[in-house]
């Protein structure tokens, strides 16, 4: 237990890694570097054996979990997983059969080994897995899980990204795992824009509307039972469809009602207590923030301007902040101001240019924002609030936009243009391990599920 | 000069030719005596025959009827087409083209015929009447979409005539509503262009609404940047795409 302590600071390093590289960096408005994860602090060596197929017909569900915890445990970020190339030939299907030195010396060098076994009796599954420290043969397995369920390849996936957020909540000192999280988006794939989810790793990406107009921006509430967007509906008796708020419940797979407004109204934002919705609406005229509770009743105006005011944010940790999108001041750029509406100000960058897509992240201190400076494309960004220090995350392919935080605060999934299609992609806060999760169709707008 | 000389030489020859010519075609030719012809015997009547058409001229389709009549013929032909008729008759037809008929009369006295020619004309196609335009394609040529900056909703004076226009249209059909979208070029978020393009459409609205069209007339959509009108990146479709565009209401 002793060794695996001593791993938890490797994960609340990496904010301060990141931070640190702001503060380090007071030249890094104008300058283009990366920055790493866990800075300075060597991160906790992991294998994942193959896991132990009870019978022939278990074996291509073994292989299965076993990829996707090792692809799991690879995008966290956290730790160091041993390539499979280097791990020793056997697959230990209990503690009692883990031939520790093996594992432990090179080439594999692991600290800790993932590992187990999966029986499938036809329609029922059962995997049994362990995270063991191979360097001290004599301690209890840091974690012991039997998954029971039915034996389809979704539940074993399920499984596996379950069994990969215990390993990273155990070495990330309890930051939440992301493996069993969904990213919704916006596809044309079948059309027309529709709203589809998928798991955070791509696979099992589906459709959730079939609306055949235009749907936008969807947003997950922070219980992830709905997803608030925009969609085009009718008002009242005209016959003209128009941007209208909706919301999907993901619990009971349609859309619950919810009240139409004049004009145009759209990109809907949850509040972290998840009691109210701000939206842009210009049901009074002039495009402006609007706040109501969930039900859509009486929403109260927050923004009086003459440009347009959108792309609202929360702060998620505090709920008292929004960072939002207005061009008052010409051309759009970022604004913040309290929840009320009070305390407007706009923030300042070192370059003009167009500021887009505030993303609040999950622990309140950073922004990330989609920026085309005057010399460039749009690319991704995140700045410190407090300091205004910036870190930009993508250069040189082609637009980047859209960014959404994942619960974990480590990971963003945006939108790229570099394939030369508009794809979603992940990537690591620090703009590394960049991943095209969609192929099909033109997909846009993700937003990370809360949990 | 020695051209000359040969000329008038080649017209001295030419001058005996011809002379030489003449003389040979007057020689005389020898005479045949003829006897006086016997006198003849009374030779038989030659036939006659009369052909009237009535009508002359018919439009297609319509018929006409043949009349003759004839004397000394002991057969009568009508043609084309109609063979042997009697020495009196009467026929009616109905040629589809002009025709010119012709009855031969024979006899012992020799033969005689007779034509009428019946003029066939086709009726004119049904003139094509006079196109009225419909109500939609006098909107497509009448109503302007009025045009815009980049990032800005503020009305140029390119817009303000192609408005003016417009409104000028909406006048005389008083009881006709527009739909006024908004829309947007490829640039900036979604979210910004649902915005802009709503403070487009409100813009064009707005100036509709101070030219005299009742604002309850004039509904507005904002369509951002998802239904573009040119899809390459260049400001030729830019500008394109950055429009108030009218839609006549159902």
């Amino acid at each position: 237990m002793k060794n695996v302590r001593i791993l938890y600071p490797c994960l609340s390093v990496f904010i301060f890694g990141l931070i640190c590289v702001f503060s380090a960096s007071p030249a890094a408005a104008q300058d283009w570097f990366r920055t790493g994860t866990g800075l300075g602090v060597s991160k906790a060596r992991v294998a994942v054996a193959d896991f132990a197929p009870k019978s022939p017909a278990a074996q291509p569900m073994a292989v299965e979990f076993s990829d996707v915890v090792r692809n799991d445990l690879d995008f966290s970020g956290i730790l160091d997983l041993v390539s499979k190339s280097y791990n020793p030939l056997q697959t230990p299907a209990s503690p009692a059969e883990v031939d520790f030195k093996a594992w432990s010396d090179g080439p594999a060098s692991s600290q800790l080994l993932a590992f187990g076994s999966l029986s499938a009796d036809g329609s029922s599954l059962e995997i049994s897995a362990w995270l063991n420290d191979v360097r001290n043969s004599s301690l209890p397995p840091v974690i012991g899980k039997v998954y029971r369920g039915a034996a389809t390849d979704a539940q074993v996936r399920a499984f596996a990204h379950q069994f990969a957020d215990e390993i990273i909540g155990k070495l990330s000192g309890g930051l939440p795992g992301i493996a069993a999280t969904q990213i919704a988006f916006v596809s044309n794939r079948t059309g027309n824009k529709e709203i589809w989810a998928m798991d955070y790793d791509g696979e099992n990406q589906h459709p959730l509307t079939q609306i055949h107009t235009i749907s936008l921006t969807p947003r997950w509430s922070p219980d992830a039972t709905r997803i608030a967007f925009t969609c085009y509906a009718q008002p009242g008796s005209s016959s003209v469809l128009t941007a209208q708020i909706c919301i999907y419940s993901t619990a009971s797979n349609r859309l619950i009602s919810w009240p139409r407004f004049q004009g145009t109204n759209s990109s809907p934002a949850w509040s972290p207590d998840g009691s109210q919705l701000m939206f842009m609406s210009s049901m009074y005229g002039n495009p402006e923030l609007f706040i109501t509770d969930t039900s859509g009743a009486r929403p109260k105006r927050l923004t009086y301007s003459n440009g347009a005011n959108t792309s609202p944010s929360f702060n998620p940790k505090t709920g008292q902040q929004v960072a939002f999108v207005s061009d008052r001041g010409g051309i759009p750029q970022l604004y913040t101001m309290n929840a009320d509406g009070t305390s407007q100000s706009k923030i300042d960058l070192p370059d003009m240019g167009y500021v887009i897509d505030p993303a609040w992240s999950p622990n309140g201190q950073l922004l990330a924002f989609s920026w085309r400076r005057p010399s460039g494309n749009y690319d991704l960004y995140v700045m410190e609030i407090v300091t205004h220090q910036l870190v930009e995350l993508t250069r040189d392919a082609g637009r980047n936009e859209r960014p959404s935080w994942a619960p974990d605060g480590r990971h963003l999934v945006f939108e790229s243009t570099r394939t030369g299609t508009r794809q979603i992609w992940s990537m690591l806060a620090d703009g590394t391990s960049a991943r095209q999760l969609t192929k099909q169709g033109q997909n846009e707008s993700p937003n990370w599920s809360p949990k | 000069m020695w051209n000359r000389t040969h000329a008038r030489a080649l017209f001295s020859t030419l001058i005996a030719v011809v002379a030489l010519g003449a003389a040979c075609a007057k020689k005389p030719a020898p005479q045949a005596q003829t006897p006086p012809p016997p006198p003849a015997a009374e030779p038989p009547a030659r036939p006659t025959v009369n052909l009237q058409a009535s009508p002359t001229f018919i439009q297609r389709g319509q018929s006409t009827t043949l009349t003759w009549s004839s004397t000394n013929a002991t057969s009568l032909t009508l043609s084309p087409g109609i063979g042997a008729v009697a020495a009196e008759g009467k026929q009616t037809l109905s040629p589809t083209e002009a025709t010119t008929y012709t009855i031969t009369a024979t006899g012992p006295g020799g033969s005689a015929d007779a034509s009428v020619r019946v003029s066939v004309t086709v009726p004119p196609p049904p003139a094509p009447s006079a196109h009225e335009p419909t109500l939609q394609e006098l909107f497509d040529k009448e109503v302007k979409d009025a045009y815009f900056d980049y990032d800005k909703a503020d009305i140029r004076a390119d817009a303000r005539d192609a408005l003016s226009q417009t409104a000028q249209f909406l006048r005389s059909y008083p009881q006709m509503k527009v739909v006024v979208e908004g829309h947007c070029d490829e640039r900036g978020s979604t979210e910004y262009n649902l915005a802009l393009g709503d403070r487009r459409a409100a813009a064009a609205k707005q100036f509709l609404v101070s030219l005299g069209i009742p604002a309850d007339r004039l509904e507005t959509v904002s369509y951002g940047k998802e239904r573009p009108f040119c899809s390459a990146s260049n400001e030729a479709c830019w500008q394109q795409n950055r429009r108030a565009h009218f839609v006549m209401g159902k």
